[in-house]
């Protein structure tokens, strides 16, 4: 072991996106040493992708907004399986973490009075997201990363993490390797951050880049720390479906705040004809109610289009799968309307949606201002993860922490837009703050070289196998293909089960994956590795997928199309077994606080 | 630009390979589809032909900046470059970035930009303006600051800046890119801080001679030259080469900083 790379720090924080850098930036203020690793280079995380903006109830636009308010929003659109206390902390912490960045430098879109404006968006009562333009997660990536590289913050960039090492119950360590020349690095840490991302690449079409390959969730699964939730996989609605190349980039769902509407090839807005029973009372009946919405008006309600993702995603499928699609399989959204509406809303639409705009003239030869998108669901981010601690984010095993995406609670069976961007802060910072705390407390942990000898000799075998092997590529390219025609957007469980074959198949598959050429910056060797991760995730997600035998936000069961009451009292946990097999469990969700109920009862 | 000419169904792509002094072009011919982009066709090759070809890219929709590359002699990203803007009747050429170190095939190190950024003093805000510690702006005021803020920092201006590309000026000249960070600072409504020493001296801005091919090759379409670099030229002029100032500092003994 005495030949690999060693680094030494207090707290070691893995992924350095919103959450990552959040929690380098936290820990850092207090004192300790602080690693960050990031598997790409710095500020090209994928929180640089987030277009619409961060939800905090700061009620600059609408002074009816209030942490209460938020809470129950995000409660109704989680389907009540959220973790409620990690919903108080969030709703309650956000207007303060977006403050925080403007002292750091971050320039948002203003109010007249010269206050952080706010949108609209799916899910949230009143206009609550702070936004620039549509590229708000550029802004608060650029603003976390330019406000640490001040910090004594160690950077390790283009660095994948390929193991956590314990001594006893405790994490002490990780094992990784840089990508520029494939040598392995051990760091020893006191305490461990889990800031990794989500699981996109398990799917064909995804918003996700290369890098979202389940990580943190399958590193801390190994470790022994509980999966919960990892059925409800959010499908965002409105995916690029034409060029190909193109297919599942992310349209914001800011253009449906600001006005777009979703048609049908007949031309009809079909979202009016399926409004859940319990959002009836908050959504408008008719479309000019929901243009007042989109426009500011308080006494209006919001258009359907803006209702939780799930539900517009549901509903697209469905018109395709009726045959009233648009000519690449998806459904039309039209903004250039509301030039009807407004008399610069060619110029309106290029100032509230530029990278929307650029991207639809750039890769798909469509001016926004003038024709409609064809938009249909993608894969775009998992509500299930890794379990925590709700005040402190810590998991299972002692001094290790995960916050962002690859943790679970906040979201419950259904993510809000806009509220990923404050869990990444309001989470990063306290899972920077507790893992601080905690590795102040402790000696240096020992690290087992035998261990380490072992998975670097392992990992390297697919070099043995060269150009005999499987290139890893395909394996990958075959995972996704099933993962998105057997555990996709909608559900059953013959699919399921046959998923679960397949998925033993695909894993002999990866075990023989050959990798051609040396290690340095090595792609084929990077993605051979990453495959072990997305097959033990996707078969987290297809187990509690088959065991959830309701329809429940993210999760649709075609086989169980309704909600079932019952299913609303547990989370469905996964862990790895003394055997090494996936043992599944259902895990009571705890009572609500009188406090909380009483909230969520006022704000029905 | 909507171009619908049928795209031919293979093109052949001129990859640079290797590293050191082994490194050179090799060609691939690979299939192609409508809509495709060079980082698709990159992706292909990949995927069929060269398991190991190294680049790199992360978000495929021009936000991240990381696929940045030279094709047929230009700096583009190349999740950008649609294959129909291109001539396909001979061999396209896929090049890293020169301005930078190479390390692999598409591969540059890049590490000198995040030192660069590192050294430029940072924002310092003034008092908030509220009780309430927080601030008021006004949008018009901020427009300016929020088109730098676009910067993806896929470093094609600091690639095809001469400066740094054939003058290799590295430790003298902070190249666009980061005097376009230095203006969004500078401009920035509540900083306080003043980074005009640091632009004549350690940011080497006099090197710049405008002729704006960081303006051209920027995919945000930021105006790096007219609205980020000839206001700060112009600062620099001000303080320390304005004749009467100059005067003044004479008869007082108080040197220019």
């Amino acid at each position: 072991m005495a030949s690999f790379e060693s680094h030494e720090h207090d707290v070691l924080i893995i992924g350095a996106g919103g959450a990552g850098l959040r929690a380098a930036i936290e820990a850092a203020a207090s004192g300790v040493r602080v690693g960050l690793v990031c598997k790409s280079l710095l500020g090209k995380a994928h929180t640089v992708m987030a277009e619409g903006g961060a939800a905090a109830a700061m009620g600059h636009v609408d002074d009816r907004d209030n942490w209460k308010v938020h809470f129950a929003d995000t409660m109704r659109g989680g389907q009540y399986v959220n973790n409620a206390r990690m919903a108080e902390l969030h709703a309650k912490e956000a207007p303060d973490r977006i403050r925080e960045l403007e002292a750091w430098g971050a320039v948002f879109d203003r109010t007249p009075d010269g206050r952080i404006l706010q949108r609209n968006f799916g899910g949230h009562r009143y206009p609550r997201l702070a936004h620039v333009g549509d590229r708000t997660g550029l802004e608060m990536i650029r603003t976390l990363q330019d406000h640490a590289i001040h910090l004594g913050i160690d950077v390790h960039m283009e660095v994948t993490v390929i193991a956590l090492l314990k001594d006893g119950a405790r994490v002490v360590g990780a094992f990784a390797y840089d990508r520029e020349r494939g040598r392995f690095r051990v760091f020893r840490a006191r305490a461990i951050v889990l800031a990794t991302g989500g699981v996109g690449r398990a799917f064909s079409i995804t918003s996700n880049s290369w890098e979202y390959t389940a990580d943190g969730q399958t590193l801390a699964y190994n470790a022994g720390a509980a999966l919960q939730d990892m059925e409800f996989v959010q499908f965002h609605p409105t995916g690029m479906v034409w060029p190909p190349s193109v297919k599942g980039i992310l349209v914001t769902e800011g253009v449906r705040g600001e006005g777009g509407v979703l048609r049908n090839k007949e031309g009809k807005r079909f979202m009016f004809g399926d409004i859940p029973a319990n959002y009836k009372s908050q959504t408008a009946d008719n479309e000019e109610e929901g243009w007042r919405y989109t426009q500011g008006d308080k006494n209006a309600r919001r258009p359907p289009e803006l209702l939780t993702r799930d539900h517009v995603a549901r509903c697209i499928m469905r018109e395709v799968r009726a045959g009233r699609g648009s000519p690449h399989g998806g459904v039309f959204l039209d903004i250039s309307w509301i030039k009807e509406r407004l008399p610069n809303g060619a110029e309106h639409i290029r100032k509230k949606l530029p990278s929307m705009y650029h991207q639809f003239k750039q890769l798909a030869d469509i001016d926004i201002t003038k024709e409609p998108m064809e938009v249909g669901p993608t894969t775009h981010y998992i509500m299930g993860g890794i379990r925590v601690d709700a005040d402190s984010q810590m998991t299972d095993v002692p001094g290790l922490f995960a916050a962002g995406e690859c943790a679970v609670g906040l979201h419950g069976a259904n993510r809000l837009g806009g509220n990923s961007l404050s869990d990444l802060l309001v989470f990063g910072r306290r899972a920077g703050k507790y893992a601080a705390e905690f590795a102040k407390q402790q000696v240096p942990g020992r690290i087992d070289a035998a261990e380490v000898d072992g998975i670097a000799k392992r990992s390297l075998e697919c070099f043995e196998r060269g150009a005999d092997g499987e290139g890893p590529y395909h394996v990958q390219h075959d995972l996704q293909t099933m993962m998105q025609d057997h555990v996709g957007i909608v559900r059953k469980e013959s699919e399921m089960q046959e998923a679960l074959v397949k998925l033993i198949a695909l894993r002999k598959r990866a075990e023989k994956a050959g990798a051609v050429g040396n290690r340095e910056y090595n792609p084929a060797w990077h993605t051979a590795m990453d495959l072990g991760n997305l097959i033990t995730i996707s078969e987290a997600i297809t187990r509690s997928a088959i065991d959830r035998k309701e329809s429940r936000g993210g999760h649709f069961r075609d086989d169980f199309p309704e909600k079932d009451p019952a299913a609303a009292r547990f989370n469905v946990v996964v862990r790895k077994g003394a055997d090494g097999a996936m043992h599944l469990t259902r895990e009571p969700i705890p009572p609500l606080t009188k406090e909380l109920a009483q909230i969520i009862e006022e704000e029905k | 630009m909507a171009t619908t000419t049928a795209l031919p169904p293979t093109a052949t792509f001129r990859v640079w390979r290797g590293e050191g002094a082994q490194a050179g072009f090799q060609d691939y011919t690979t299939p192609i589809s409508d809509g495709m982009v060079v980082l698709d066709a990159v992706h292909g090759i990949q995927a069929d032909q060269a398991h190991d070809l190294a680049c790199r890219w992360n978000c495929k929709a021009g936000k991240c900046g990381s696929c940045s590359a030279e094709i047929d002699g230009k700096p583009r990203l190349m999740c950008m470059t649609r294959l129909n803007q291109l001539d396909l009747t001979k061999p396209v050429t896929v090049e890293p970035m020169r301005a930078f170190p190479h390390v692999r095939d598409l591969v540059t190190d890049v590490s000198w930009n995040y030192r660069v950024k590192q050294r430029i003093q940072k924002f310092t805000p003034r008092s908030p303006d509220a009780p309430d510690g927080t601030w008021r702006m006004q949008q018009a005021d901020i427009d300016r600051v929020q088109e730098f803020r676009k910067c993806i920092e896929c470093f094609l201006c600091q690639d095809t800046c001469h400066v740094l590309r054939d003058h290799m000026k590295h430790e003298e000249f902070i190249g666009p890119r980061f005097l376009t960070y230095v203006a969004a600072l500078e401009m920035h409504p509540l900083d306080t801080a003043d980074r005009t020493a640091e632009l004549k001296q350690a940011d080497g801005i006099g090197y710049c001679n405008i002729t704006k091919c960081c303006t051209t090759v920027c995919p945000e379409g930021i105006h790096i030259t007219d609205n980020a670099i000839i206001p700060l030229k112009e600062r620099v002029a001000d303080r320390f080469y304005d004749p009467l100032k100059a005067l003044v500092r004479l008869v007082r003994g108080t040197p220019a900083k």
